[in-house]
């Protein structure tokens, strides 16, 4: 099947297998591969990006599925050199060690801040939980979250990031793979 | 510039790793492509011991994009390949081939009978299900009390038996300490219990893989390892390669927990089928892969019994243990329980001490080094027991521990299991710790909700724990038989520019090396933290080392690096003194410059290394380079320490635990970054924590891990964790220049024990004195109705559903 979808940016056209999943045509075709694959059952969301700026695992959707949609990955987070106000938390907070799960949780993280703009540490917690990290036991995570919150208030975010809208707090989760809770 | 900036080493510095993991700009080993690449994929048996009567390959063959499908006869006709054991425990241990795919029969689920070749991942995966595997069913050995029964059926037919090895350490025969048995026979007050130690999994983020390249000038693999250097060395000897015809290099390693030391059969197949192709090949599993086929942790059955006087001293404790093995052994399977051996003992003053382990081979997944690797095993044994007998004698478990431990005015001390602990001061950690806890104020609240029989009852765990690390003397790793030594390498290269190159033989998997090196070298040399650049994990630049486990990084890694630093300086400084004509003698070293003595005359690092770069006027007979290297073996491990103190409220209508506070002081000695050590700490809690509450690798009766997906394997996420309450004291290691010790196993050691003797201590009153772990809230529930310590199925009941995924790769049915 074709399909043509704009991933960081950047407008892709390819002919996929209809089983391909998301995951493998951004590794595989696009080499996008900063987004890894951590498990086979969709608990892990080391696989996590946006599609069209909600979170989902993207070992959860088929590639057919993002036709026509936009894409956001961990490598189209910096705008111009610029860290996301998320990645630079999650450095400045060292909520990372392997780095391995990164991706994922950031890119989970900044779906949670645009639903909850100032998550208090269980907010944090329970939007995190289908994200697993084995290293850092969470802890420096929910405060570089909570850090990004500060920062990102108003407008610090890049425009693609930026909440919209005023009908955030009710926006339904994706309709499509895991993700969001 | 004057010589009083501030030190690098202490400084709370940022991860100079950080901003290629933050931006995805990674190099996990999957994500590497090669022209030519072909792909592996493994087909694994879904039973646990069976003979295998036939392999019928000739469908898959014709699938799409197959190149290839291999068998163990295939890849090895005469049977000669077996997967290194590094570590013959006694000189009788029992020790079965393991082949790089099973030939003849299968001994767990999950091992591998045929691999397949094709263009894509995909299209060799769709060719598994076309391989057809006849087999005739073996008894399955399963249990280790079982497997020790007199008419057990055997997982090896060829070795008679399936107790692997037995090993016993004895301080009457040692010399170290008194009769055990007359110990106990002569103590007023004996407490005996059995342990159970369930079975982990270590749960690294990124699965394992392997790229080989064989159309390189070295046979080049890349590998998501611990151990590259080893893995290089073990690859030559496994196969007979030329060890210098081999490159391995460890990219981006997605963490490992001891789960990535170990040398695979798909490494081994990867190198074979490489050379065999003539093209570059990957082999990357998936997590239903790694569940079953990676090595797993833990799994012990403990006995101990320990001796005491009314007035709580301890006189003498017997510990005989079972270790489960798996079906066959892994690198340093064998050893780990050994490694607790000389835990046990802890931080108290025991006269007399006994240790016997069996291991054990069941028909399971074999078992190796997991964070801590034998000494979680052992300090939760000793700390439960400390609680077991303050309970016993109706004392504060706190005053028990004090009454028996090593004082600070005591060090160096040598313990009943010949170990000398060089420095330590249990009394300030504990101090610490109790203030930060509130000890009096939730024993006070305790008391209160017993006298209400509140549903929710308060409990209180302690873990005054030590640990052995900095992995090792090479003299000690003889005295127990261990392949190899336990010594680091360090180079540093000084460049023209005044920059400077530091290789390392650790090889770091998100621990910070590159962070915490640039500290010590900006330090040792006086230049920038942004100067230094650390190289490591590729066998052609870091060409020598032994990698990264048991907390060595720092403790032996990093000291090599300073001896390496001191050696540049010494070079430098007849070159400075050439430079500025005056005596070696008349100079000092400081801040990154040699003054003369006495004079503001002075000659930075970085002049003196651009000198030596031109090399138009050096002093008669030196050479001209800076660089140098250094290999260190330290002269003995190192002994961190803390407390750790856990509050649990336990909900006695549901049985579900809540860590309420969670406090622990650690003492890892000189600290090179604050906030790197604080990380080590709270993964490390993490981790022990989940072994308490929440993870058991749980096999079926017919040996299927029914436990086999993160669906059904409970790795806590976000919200099944508190926040830790973290300090530390510091107490210097006397035995290296840095005064620093290990801390990456730390928190896991500490903290099973302090959160199960929390669960228990909140449910003791209704004659509870142990549950096994994990402590699922069914067990707890049945703990307290019926007082049975393991009542309520499995810890980790099948949650997701969706255990029965990818039988191919031997997932449950």
């Amino acid at each position: 099947m074709r399909i043509t979808v704009t991933v960081d940016g950047t407008s892709y056209t390819d002919d996929v297998e209809p089983r391909t999943l998301l995951v493998h045509y951004l590794r595989e075709r696009l080499g996008k591969v900063g987004t890894v694959v951590g498990c086979d059952t969709s608990n892990c969301g080391a696989c996590t990006v946006h599609l069209d700026g909600h979170s989902v695992k993207s070992c959860s959707v088929l590639a057919v599925q993002a036709h026509g949609s936009e894409v956001t990955t961990i490598e189209g987070l910096a705008r111009d050199g610029q860290l996301h106000p998320v990645q630079q938390a999650f450095h400045d907070n060292h909520a990372l060690q392997c780095g391995f799960c990164t991706p994922g949780m950031i890119m989970q993280s900044i779906d949670l801040l645009s639903d909850n703009p100032d998550p208090d540490e269980h907010a944090v917690r329970e939007g995190l939980e289908g994200n697993l990290c084995r290293c850092t036991g969470y802890q420096n995570i929910v405060k570089a979250v909570r850090d990004a919150a500060h920062h990102m208030r108003p407008g610090a975010g890049p425009e693609a990031e930026r909440v919209t809208g005023a009908d955030t707090g009710s926006r339904t989760a994706s309709s499509v793979g895991g993700g969001g809770e | 510039m004057t010589a009083t900036i501030e030190p690098e080493v202490g400084k709370g510095r940022l991860r100079k790793e950080d901003e290629r993991l933050i931006t995805g700009r990674t190099r996990w080993t999957d994500n590497l492509t090669l022209p030519g690449l072909v792909h592996l994929a493994v087909l694994r048996s879904t039973v646990a011991h069976a003979k295998i009567v036939s392999i019928d390959t000739s469908a898959a063959k014709e699938m799409p994009g197959v190149l290839a499908v291999f068998t163990g006869d295939d890849l090895d006709p005469e049977g000669k390949i077996g997967m290194p054991c590094a570590w013959p425990i006694t000189p009788d241990m029992k020790s079965p081939r393991r082949p790089v795919l099973a030939q003849g029969t299968v001994n767990f689920a999950g091992e591998g009978v045929a691999v397949v070749v094709a263009r894509s991942a995909g299209e060799a995966e769709d060719a598994l299900a076309e391989i057809d595997v006849e087999y005739e069913d073996l008894p399955v050995v399963l249990g280790l009390e079982n497997a020790l029964a007199e008419d057990a059926p055997l997982v090896h037919e060829d070795l008679g038996t399936n107790r692997n090895a037995l090993w016993v350490f004895d301080s009457g025969e040692a010399g170290s300490g008194g009769n055990v048995e007359q110990a106990i026979a002569d103590a007023e007050v004996v407490v005996k219990r059995r342990f159970r130690q369930q079975r982990l999994v270590p749960a690294f983020m990124e699965p394992r893989a392997c790229v080989v390249d064989p159309t390189a000038a070295q046979l080049t693999m890349w590998s998501a390892t611990q151990i590259p250097h080893i893995l290089k060395t073990m690859s030559a000897l496994t196969l007979g390669l030329p060890e210098h015809k081999i490159r391995v290099i460890a990219p981006d390693v997605g963490g490992g927990f001891g789960g990535k030391i170990a040398v695979l059969p798909e490494e081994i197949m990867c190198l074979l089928i490489a050379q065999k192709l003539g093209k570059p090949v990957k082999w990357t599993e998936s997590r239903s892969e790694t569940m079953v086929a990676a090595h797993h942790g833990r799994d012990q059955i403990q006995d101990l019994t320990i001796a005491a006087k009314r007035d709580g001293t301890v006189t003498g404790l017997k510990v005989e243990l079972l270790a489960d093995m798996g079906a066959y052994l892994g690198l340093v399977g064998p050893g780990v329980p050994i490694l607790g051996a000389f835990m046990f003992n802890a931080i108290y003053k025991i006269p007399a001490y006994h240790f016997a382990c069996t291991n054990v081979f069941t028909n399971t997944t074999l078992t190796d080094a997991y964070r801590g690797a034998g000494r979680p095993e052992a300090t939760f044994a000793i700390e439960r027991m400390m609680d077991e007998l303050a309970a016993e004698l109706g004392m504060d478990p706190m005053e028990l521990r004090e009454k028996n431990w090593i004082k600070h005015d005591e060090f160096p001390y040598t313990t009943v299991s010949t170990l000398t602990y060089d420095s330590g001061n249990y009394e300030a950690a504990t101090q610490k710790a109790m203030e930060l806890f509130g000890y009096e104020a939730l024993r006070q609240e305790q008391r209160e909700r017993r006298e209400r029989n509140d549903p929710v009852q308060l409990g209180i765990g302690i873990s005054t724990f030590t640990e052995m690390c900095g992995l090792a003397p090479s003299r000690v790793l003889g005295s127990l038989d261990y392949g190899a030594g336990g010594w680091e390498h360090a180079a540093i290269r000084m460049l023209p520019t005044g920059k400077v190159e530091v290789i390392t033989g650790a090889s770091a998997h998100g621990q910070g090396h590159e962070t915490a090196w640039s500290q010590i070298v900006a330090d040792q040399l006086g230049v920038p933290f942004e100067d230094v650049e650390v190289l490591h994990g590729d066998t052609q630049s870091s060409h020598k080392g032994l990698d990264t486990y048991g907390s060595r990084s720092l403790a032996v890694g990093g000291i090599a690096v300073v001896k390496a630093t001191e050696k540049v300086i010494e070079k430098a400084r007849k070159v400075a003194a050439h430079m500025m004509e005056c005596s070696e003698d008349d100079l000092e070293f400081s801040g990154g410059k040699f003054t003369v003595k006495g004079t503001d005359r002075s000659t930075g690092i970085g002049d003196i290394a651009l000198a030596v770069f031109a090399a138009h006027d050096l002093p008669e007979g030196v050479e001209p380079t800076l660089d140098s290297e250094a290999v260190y073996d330290p002269e003995n491990f190192s002994f961190p320490h803390g407390t750790h103190l856990c509050a649990t409220e336990v909900d006695t209508e549901t049985g579900r635990v809540r860590i309420r506070s969670y406090v622990c002081v650690d003492d890892v000695g000189k600290v090179v970054n604050p906030i790197i050590v604080e990380g080590q700490m709270h993964g490390g809690l993490a981790q022990g924590i989940a072994q308490a509450l929440y993870e058991e690798a749980v096999y079926d009766e017919s040996g299927t891990l029914t436990s086999g997906t993160f669906a059904d394997y409970l790795l806590p996420s976000a919200a099944d964790l508190p926040s830790f309450t973290t300090d530390r004291t510091e107490t210097p290691s006397t035995t290296n220049p840095l005064g620093v010790k290990g801390v990456g196993e730390a928190g896991t050691i500490a903290s099973t024990p302090a959160v199960v003797n929390a669960v228990v201590d909140a449910v003791r009153q209704f004659g509870v004195n142990d549950i096994e772990m994990p402590l699922s809230p069914m067990r707890v529930w049945q703990a307290i109705r019926t007082g049975e310590k393991a009542a309520g199925g499995p810890g980790a009941e099948a949650g997701g559903g969706l255990g029965s995924i990818d039988p191919a790769h031997g997932g449950a049915q």
